[in-house]
């Protein structure tokens, strides 16, 4: 039996297809203790400690609320500053410390591999909750979690992603974990930031409807899926340049007119202006379902990796 | 009768069938340069039956550690190492490509975790042997040049 009790949380690529099933379905039980309707005390007497060396909005507070509503109590920081850390102490010697006070930690980190290093010196399991432009595998559980549930499954789903492909981390954990349920992948985004090649590889390899482009429209009409990512000013060295990517990227309710009735619209949040807010009242916009939805799974990783749920 | 063009050593190593041209990377992984204390004799471009050609290294009164063979591993997989003693060789070994290399690569990306001042060994899995690659273990970078990286 899979049985995800004990273990680390570092990145999606530890996921069989199965893990991944097992962790969304159970996503989808919490649903009602997420917004509140039913309560529960499975977690009760658990502590989690949150380390948050980055800041982090939805990351942080969503992991909060999903060990609280599961009755366990959470300590740590939001920011470095105050932290002994600041005093100089190793990421080694915090956790080492941090593990004696909890029974589960959840780190976000600027540099890449600290959680990986995290789970090397903690007895108790480590939640990587992004390191750097590294890995970020509750985000990607969130995100296949909604198209999941909108669909009712992931395999022939067709995807695009849309914005910074090259540099998102998001993006790429994404993309690795939706080709392996066999989702259509579609790749928009200017030349220079288009999807790395080894990624765009993986897909290939195993079989899968591919498209790269760099005009939306040639993809609005025959997509499921519209991920928007945020384009980043700094990858420009011409301010000029980057207003007139960021504007052929934008997603308003008119470009939406000729998308399939269903089409739902999705981003990791936060949002710069990649989507007009006439998109809001729109049946497509789910960004915010989305952004809920780290609750549902959060709370079905924290239940199962702290045996809670078998 | 065939000239040798070495002669024998007495005590140390004889590192044979080193890829052609890697010789002087060899010797830089073992950290020999002009201070040396022991006679190092370096053959490049020599005929071999097998490969057609190949490096030698002969290193007097030194024998290697199992980091330094992992260290040619890397580099010069085709590698022999034989350990001379008393003119004899003590010991004859191939040098077999480690599952990981550990704490003998430096990771090429700065924000590394293993580049912060944390009480941790690089750790780089084998990807693929033939062509070699590797990736850091905490951070998943892609090795470009192996002979660069390592410490």
């Amino acid at each position: 039996m899979l049985s995800f009790e004990g273990i680390d949380v570092i990145s999606i690529a530890d996921f069989s297809k199965d893990g991944v099933m097992k962790v969304l379905k159970i996503a989808k039980e919490m649903v009602p203790y997420a917004t509140g309707k039913k309560t529960s005390r499975s977690l009760e007497g658990k502590i989690l400690s949150a380390l948050f060396f980055e800041p982090s909005t939805r990351t942080r507070l969503s992991f909060e609320s999903a060990m609280k509503r599961l009755g366990g109590g959470v300590l740590g920081f939001a920011q470095p500053e105050g932290t002994s850390v600041m005093k100089g102490e190793t990421l080694a010697d915090t956790i080492r410390m941090v593990d004696a006070y909890s029974d589960i930690i959840v780190i976000r980190h600027p540099q890449e591999g600290a959680a990986r290093l995290a789970a090397d010196f903690a007895k108790k399991p480590v939640i990587n909750a992004g390191d750097g432009a590294g890995q970020h595998p509750t985000q990607t559980l969130l995100d296949l979690f909604t198209i999941w549930e909108t669909f009712g499954k992931l395999e022939g789903v067709n995807v695009a992603l849309v914005g910074d492909l090259k540099y998102g981390r998001t993006v790429h954990s994404l993309t690795l974990a939706l080709s392996m349920f066999g989702a259509n992948m579609r790749f928009v985004a200017p030349p220079s930031l288009q999807m790395p090649r080894e990624i765009v590889d993986q897909v290939k390899e195993r079989g899968l409807h591919l498209k790269m482009t760099h005009d939306i429209h040639d993809v609005i009409g025959d997509v499921d899926v519209l991920y928007v990512t945020r384009i980043q000013k700094e990858r420009f060295p011409d301010p000029q340049e980057y207003a007139k990517v960021a504007g052929s990227y934008r997603i308003d309710a008119q470009l939406l007119h000729d998308s399939r009735k269903d089409l739902i619209v999705l981003h990791p949040l936060p949002r710069v202006g990649e989507i007009a807010p006439d998109v809001d009242e729109t049946p497509h916009a789910r960004y915010f379902q989305q952004a809920f939805n780290g609750v549902s799974v959060r709370m079905a990783l924290l239940s199962l990796v702290l045996g809670a749920t078998k | 009768m065939k000239e040798l063009r070495v002669t024998p050593i007495k005590n140390g190593t004889v590192i044979d069938h080193i890829p052609s041209g890697m010789a002087l990377k060899v010797l830089k992984i073992l950290g020999i340069s002009e201070k040396v204390s022991s006679t190092v004799t370096v053959a490049i471009h020599v005929p071999s039956k097998k490969t057609q050609w190949k490096d030698i290294l002969k290193v007097e009164d030194r024998e290697l550690n199992p980091r330094e063979v992992d260290k040619i591993a890397l580099i010069a997989p085709t590698a022999t190492v034989n350990v001379i003693r008393n003119y004899n060789v003590a010991e004859k070994r191939r040098v077999v490509l480690p599952e990981k290399a550990v704490g003998i690569l430096k990771c090429g990306n700065p924000n590394c975790i293993t580049n912060q001042r944390e009480p941790i060994e690089t750790v780089f899995l084998v990807n693929n042997k033939m062509p070699l690659t590797l990736k850091c273990r905490y951070c998943d970078r892609a090795i470009e040049d192996v002979a660069a990286a390592i410490i």
